[in-house]
């Protein structure tokens, strides 16, 4: 019995038609999940989150039949150019460096990134000579720094701190605060928002608070977060923004943000 | 003491069996399929089996994974589009689970084709030709004398092969299935007990492995029957 | 697919190269050290301490490996203050020792079970050949038994030097810049994700290759000690 490769790929192609061919009003949305209060994952395992209600509130308005999946952080960009998935509502900012890989939709919130520490490291911060990043660069000379891979400081850290300090790569937001804690890092950069609301709003995050001066620089600090989609994707975009622009005129948007935030999440 | 994550650390340990049991059927599935291309294959079926074996071999789960995961749907789904105009839409809709069973089956695959492969030659050739000698051809010869010999062969690799399976399940929590491991990596970062954590998955692996085990036996002792060794 | 990059960045990936050889090779020389007075008590020592071992090679081998490794490295961190308390956190701190730690629990069990069933393989008369040419129980380990004990688990001793050569790559999950953990940063600074782990896919191929040639030559030349026939 001789086994014919064009036997191997007729089973092939059958198992692969097998699978559903789908039509265009199915949108998949992904989101990280590990990212409270944007995006997390309840006690019961559901998908929950600013992300998710946003999205949610978007998909109703654009009359999508939407279905939302987890995805680690740093396959997420890949999974949407895979056609795993077709939006991020994953608290991404938009910054210039993604742009040449996604499109981003318009605006729907607004996050400040800074630098936490324990109160040892940020008062040694806040003493440093300097302004800015070059006080924290002089603080931090020959210490550690955690970043989470392909989060939106990390490309913008890692320029600055190269051979400044010792830097280390982890898988999500839990990951480095863990390590934080433990003393294994001195500092940890990431968006201001996500670290209040898991690390120093709860009694794990005492004796630590944000350091030194925001990060702004917007050649890598971009103009919000925002939803993506692949590049291709311009006619869905447009229907995420025309649905975005009524959930902000009709209040909808504000409902959903009081739920989380207590200032206001959207910001200039 | 769990802080309230035994229901979800109980949904993890299902969908780690699931995982298991489905890229192992897919790998033994594979593991034939490769085996008599290795064996009795044509140039080109037994080249690709060749390197199918030499690719896995040779690469480290966890990049293989992630190669999986992403390129070979891409890889389906081009082929797919390009072979037809009416296709030009196809979607390949795998969600997580899925993917995984079918990622880790096909990187375990190539360990069952090595297993069977040694398995099918180890054979007495003496047992086939005193078949045929009696008449029997094809599919008698394969179900009564072929089959479960060839079980008794390739039994320890293949009860080797479901406890690496059943470990390697942890590596579907990088592509976010949510089984035993990535629960207990959400729960330890939600309550910042890590340790508790993973060691209650440490133990529910090793109570699995154990069951296995026992099952491992008793189907060692049923393969082994009438043979000189008896049972192991 | 745009390998520029790659290009530029290859130096960077040869490091990383280097650290898993370093964590490998010393992973696999110290389980060694490890799994052989082990191997040999389960093989002729006491039933209490072989259950012992026995004990801690099944906990080893029926867990995954990641669970083993996040557990020792975020289960660590977790006891900080009293691992400080009792000196002992300077080891836990890093990352490397965690990996190190691990692995070569993980290895020294594996080779444990498979060295002890090679010297159950060495039959009894080399024993009492040893035996009545007044060889000491060390004298034979060292000059009949061993021997023939690693020519028998070469085979099998290589799946577990390749296995654990892979499974170094889970070390890049804890924050150590090894191929794998180098490959990802890199990928994720210039979205070229398919190029960077294909490149790493290719090396680590290279690597195992070549650790197999020479094992497969060792297990020739390693023949001489077995039994003719």
């Amino acid at each position: 019995m001789r086994i014919r490769l064009r036997y191997l790929f007729a089973i092939a192609a059958i198992c692969v038609s097998l699978t559903a061919v789908q039509a265009q009003t199915n949108v998949r949305i992904a989101t990280e999940g590990a990212y409270p209060p944007f995006n997390y994952v309840d006690a019961k395992g559901k998908l929950g989150g600013f992300d998710i209600d946003i999205a949610s509130a978007i998909c109703a308005v654009a009359k999508f039949n939407c279905t939302f999946v987890a995805q680690n952080w740093d396959g997420i960009v890949p999974g949407l150019n895979a056609e795993k998935y077709d939006l991020i509502f994953a608290a991404m900012t938009a910054t210039i460096e993604r742009r040449k890989v996604v499109a981003f939709s318009n605006k729907y919130a607004s996050m400040p990134f800074r630098f936490v520490a324990s109160n040892r490291v940020a008062d040694a911060i806040a003493a440093a000579p300097g302004t800015g990043i070059d006080q924290l660069k002089t603080a931090l000379k020959g210490k550690t720094i955690g970043l989470v891979t392909a989060s939106t400081a990390d490309p913008y850290v890692r320029k600055k701190f190269e051979g400044v300090s010792t830097l280390r790569s982890y898988q999500k937001m839990s990951d480095v605060l863990q390590d934080l804690k433990a003393g294994r890092i001195d500092a940890y950069a990431d968006g201001a928002l996500g670290i209040d609301a898991t690390f120093l709003k709860t009694a794990t995050g005492k004796g630590y608070r944000f350091a030194g001066a925001p990060l702004t620089d917007p050649a890598y600090f971009g103009t919000g977060v925002g939803a993506a989609a692949r590049l291709k994707d311009t006619e869905l975009l447009a229907k995420v923004n025309t649905a975005l622009a009524q959930i902000l005129a009709d209040g909808t948007y504000q409902k959903i943000a009081k739920k989380y935030f207590d200032f206001d999440i959207y910001g200039q | 003491m769990l802080d309230g994550y035994g229901p979800m650390l109980f949904k993890g340990l299902t969908a780690t069996l699931g995982v298991a049991v489905g890229a192992y059927c897919i790998a033994l599935v594979l593991g034939v399929l490769g085996a008599t291309a290795k064996l009795e294959g044509g140039r080109v079926t037994k080249g690709v089996a060749e390197a199918y074996t030499f690719v896995i071999r040779g690469v480290p789960e966890l990049i293989l994974l992630l190669l999986v995961f992403f390129a070979i749907p891409t890889l389906i789904q081009s082929i797919v589009r390009s072979s037809s105009p009416e296709f030009v839409n196809f979607r390949l809709e795998l969600e997580p689970f899925t993917s995984a069973v079918v990622a880790l089956g096909f990187i375990y695959g190539a360990s069952a084709t090595e297993v069977f492969r040694g398995a099918i030659q180890a054979i007495p050739l003496g047992q086939l030709e005193a078949a045929r000698a009696y008449g029997m051809y094809g599919r008698v010869l394969v179900v009564q004398v072929a089959l479960p010999q060839l079980l008794r062969f390739a039994l320890s690799g293949l009860s080797n092969l479901w406890l690496i399976v059943l470990k390697a399940t942890a590596l579907a929590s990088v592509i976010q299935v949510v089984e035993l491991m990535r629960v207990a990596n959400l729960a330890a970062g939600a309550t910042n007990k890590p340790f508790t954590f993973f060691l209650a998955a440490a133990c529910i692996y090793l109570a699995i492995s154990a069951v296995s085990l026992v099952c491992i036996k008793f189907i060692e002792v049923y393969s082994f029957r009438g043979t000189e060794q008896g049972a192991k | 697919m745009n390998f520029g990059p790659v290009i530029d960045g290859l130096s960077v990936l040869l490091q990383g190269l280097a650290v898993t050889l370093v964590l490998t090779v010393s992973t696999l020389l110290f389980g060694l050290l490890i799994a052989v007075p082990l191997a040999v008590a389960r093989w002729r020592g006491p039933k209490w301490l072989s259950s012992l071992i026995w004990c801690f090679t099944f906990c080893v081998r029926g867990t995954p490996l990641l669970v083993q490794l996040f557990l020792v490295y975020y289960g660590s961190g977790q006891f900080r203050d009293e691992l400080e308390a009792i000196g002992l956190w300077w080891f836990f701190r890093e990352p490397w020792n965690c990996a190190l730690l691990t692995f070569t629990l993980s290895t020294a069990a594996y080779t444990t079970e498979l060295l002890r069933g090679a010297l159950m393989a060495v039959s009894n008369s080399q024993l009492e050949a040893g035996f009545a040419y007044g060889f000491t129980g060390l004298q034979k380990l060292r000059f009949i038994v061993l021997p023939q004990a690693f020519a028998y688990a070469l085979p099998t001793y290589s799946n577990d030097i390749i296995f654990h050569l892979q499974a170094t790559s889970f070390a890049s999950l804890i924050t150590i810049e090894d191929l794998a953990g180098v490959a990802s940063v890199m990928a994720n600074k210039t979205y070229l994700h398919y190029e960077f782990y294909l490149t790493a896919a290719a090396m680590y191929l290279v690597v195992v290759y070549s650790v197999l040639f020479a094992l497969k030559r060792i297990e020739k030349s390693l023949r001489r000690f077995l039994n003719p026939g």
